[in-house]
């Protein structure tokens, strides 16, 4: 399953294989992971992969997650840093290896696969009558674009429009979320380089965009929200009032705290020219969302493929250093547009009601079709793609969190930096492990 | 230097009054379930809940519905599902507890809090999963949580945690985090989270702990030192939540805290709302919380 931003065409393709085939991996770097997750759920070897390494450690007789040849520099004075599973901090979990010299990071290779837990497995065969709360954790910071990907799904395999009011709700929704993100991320980007009053700020400010999806759904992470067809709650024109409001002033309050970064020299001196991930090597690694727009590349799913009833993004933010300075400004720039579109749905939702009217047929899906959706969460693009078979279960389901493409990008943006650089590096991607690991 | 007093003085002071006074939570929060026993007879035991339930968090017993919060996601199918409107969810945040049988909500009856005796100001249903016809109030008495005495005199004024994500999928992490920022600023009662499994006297545990995260979170326990106790954050936690699994191969089974550390504090949710989780440390420190 390919996709042509610029044209905004879905391109499916079908081959049979054996148990193997060449790799495509040494030309288009890409696909390494992809290529290492079919060899590892389907023992299909791909010849020549550079890298055929286990990437989830789902198999119980294979090797104990963590148990693999990690890339080595010899030298004297090389020495090793290894750091995880469990972190210092409030943060999930997985495994880095850094090659160093003195205090320089030669190289970091990242072990994850310590958050398995099956979630496609569990899909398989459904859908379950109530696959949506599943797929609300598939990470749950991106609770918005996953259970919108997924409900997009149903209602194309089933042929359901969504109702236009609902799919205006959702979209709130989705912005709500990268504010929060975006927001809440810039507070600890401030946080890592010492910088208390930004960092205390966002820090709130991050649970007034949370607290914001709470009135729309009594959630603060959206869970709830999303029903096929549409929403589980409406908007009445008080609430609307009353969030439009609290955007506005959130949005204000968020400016004037981030403001504070631009203007002091102190910590621009310690985010400019940090981490940086060129053009070139973001698009051959195939990295998506503010990572990759920070770099120079336009690509955001809102623009290229608008969800159906919303339309397309107008301007797509982007920068061109790619270091971690630019991804920090260009959050702040996606969290502004983002408040702004937040007002332009409050005041202009269609009219009708917040979900689709046959609400019945939305489980019974076309048999042997293939779905895809993409959605462009605060992280990037989240792709589901779903196969039916003759009696309309899933024959498979497949979820890819942008994680998965961007891992590879923070792993490159650390060479040569300062080994006390990666907490800095690593907030400025800000990826999901459980959303990687499944 | 200037600028920043300016936009200190402008972003205000946001600390919230918590616990000092009641949380101010949305309309639509789905907090503690609660099942009145006589609307539930009078649907005749019809069991639309149990079957409602996406996770089978609501089981029969002796033909009356008992729901586990400790497995409850608060999605709020099952009040949707009840034909009577027996089974709601309130808006009381207080869901822990140290008792894991006490997280099992069973019919009860109800009292409304306007009649003599009745106490507290009492707190809505939530909305918006049913038809808002329901103009009760609900007042629902205080699980049970009892700290060791001991361990409350020793923690009772520095009680530091230790996270670990057991394959959480973030968001209880995410409001655990919240825990430490201004709003709740969880260091003024002297809890806070630390670096090191050698500084902590807790692990706040997340996540459903499948086989790939058992040995770290077994080798950080063994790392603490006494007198050290386990608090399970979330439906996960205490559970396995949505991906519990407990039938064998024993490795591949999934039921939250493994059995080697078992909880002495429950806080239900997916995720527990920050003052859910607050509301349970205070408590388990033996510092009062509003009622």
């Amino acid at each position: 399953m390919l996709a042509d931003d610029v044209a905004g065409l879905l391109l499916a393709a079908r081959t049979e294989i054996g148990s193997s085939y060449p790799s495509l991996t040494p030309d288009i770097a890409a696909l390494h992971l992809f290529e290492r997750v079919l060899y590892e759920k389907f023992a299909i070897l791909p010849e020549g992969h550079p890298w055929l390494k286990p990437v989830r450690f789902d198999n119980p007789a294979g090797p104990g997650v963590g148990e693999m040849n990690f890339y080595r520099i010899d030298g004297d004075e090389v020495h090793e840093v290894a750091v995880g599973p469990i972190h210092a901090g409030v943060i999930e979990c997985g495994h880095f290896r850094f090659q160093c010299l003195g205090e320089e990071v030669l190289y970091l290779e990242i072990s994850l696969g310590y958050h398995h837990r099956g979630v496609e497995a569990m899909l398989t065969g459904g859908p379950l009558a109530r696959i949506l709360p599943l797929i609300e954790t598939v990470a749950g910071d991106s609770t918005a674009a996953h259970a919108f990907a997924c409900c997009t799904l149903l209602e194309g395999l089933s042929e359901t429009l969504p109702s236009p009011r609902g799919q205006h709700i959702r979209a709130l929704a989705l912005e709500l979320e990268r504010l929060a993100c975006h927001t809440g991320d810039i507070g600890a980007i401030a946080g890592d380089v010492g910088f208390l009053p930004t960092s205390a700020f966002c820090g709130r400010l991050r649970g007034d965009w949370l607290n914001m999806s709470a009135m729309l759904c009594g959630s603060r992470f959206s869970r709830g929200l999303f029903v096929s067809g549409g929403t589980a709650f409406d908007l009445d024109p008080a609430l609307a009032h009353v969030l439009t409001d609290k955007v506005v002033l959130a949005a204000r309050d968020v400016q004037g705290a981030v403001r504070l970064i631009w203007n002091s020299p102190s910590v621009m001196a310690r985010l400019t020219g940090i981490g940086v991930l060129p053009a070139s090597v973001a698009a051959s690694l195939g990295v998506v969302g503010p990572p990759a727009r920070a770099s120079g590349l336009a690509r955001d799913a809102r623009r290229s493929h608008p969800l159906p009833c919303l339309p397309a993004l107008e301007k797509i933010c982007v920068a061109d250093r790619g270091d971690v300075g630019d991804r920090t400004a260009l959050r702040y720039d996606e969290a502004l547009a983002s408040a702004a579109l937040c007002q332009n749905i409050l005041k202009d939702l269609p009219a009708g009601g917040c979900r689709a009217e046959k609400q019945e047929k939305i489980y019974a899906l076309a048999p042997k079709h293939i779905a895809v959706a993409l959605v462009e969460g605060w992280r990037g693009e989240v792709c589901h793609v779903a196969l039916t078979d003759e009696f309309g279960h899933f024959a498979a389901y497949s979820i890819v969190d942008p994680s998965f493409h961007n891992w590879a990008g923070l792993a490159y943006a650390l060479r040569r930096q300062q080994i006390s650089d990666f907490p800095l590096c690593n907030k400025s991607f800000n990826l999901s492990y459980c959303g990687h690991d499944l | 230097m200037f600028e920043i007093f300016l936009e200190r003085f402008r972003q205000k002071t946001r600390t919230v009054a918590f616990p000092a006074s009641l949380p101010a939570l949305p309309p639509r929060f789905r907090g503690r379930p609660f099942i009145d026993a006589d609307r539930c007879a009078a649907a005749g035991g019809c069991c639309s809940c149990v079957a409602a339930c996406p996770w089978h968090a609501i089981s029969f017993e002796n033909t009356k519905p008992a729901l586990d919060m400790g497995m409850c996601i608060f999605c709020g199918e099952c009040a949707c599902a009840c034909p009577q409107r027996a089974l709601v969810f309130t808006t009381d945040w207080r869901l822990a507890s140290t008792d894991r049988d006490a997280l099992v909500v069973r019919p009860a009856a109800y009292a409304s809090p306007r009649q003599p005796g009745g106490q507290g100001a009492g707190l809505r249903a939530s909305s918006g999963l049913a038809d808002d016809d329901d103009e009760r109030l609900y007042v629902l008495p205080e699980l049970p949580i009892t700290s060791v005495t001991s361990l409350a005199a020793a923690f009772a004024r520095s009680f530091r945690l230790r996270q670990v994500t057991a394959a959480g999928c973030g968001a209880c992490e995410a409001d655990l985090n919240v825990l430490g920022t201004v709003v709740y600023d969880m260091g003024r009662f002297g809890i806070d989270f630390v670096a090191s499994p050698r500084h902590a006297d807790a692990i706040a545990l997340t996540g459903p702990a499948p086989r790939n995260m058992r040995a770290a979170l077994l080798d950080c326990y063994a790392a603490m030192p006494a007198p050290k106790v386990i608090i399970a954050v979330g439906a996960c936690a205490i559970s396995g939540g949505m991906f519990r699994r407990v039938a064998p191969p024993a490795p591949d089974s999934i039921q939250g805290a493994p059995p080697q550390c078992r909880p002495a504090l429950f806080i239900p949710g997916c995720p527990p709302h920050p003052c859910t989780t607050l509301d349970a440390f205070l408590r388990f420190l033996d510092q009062r919380t509003p009622r």
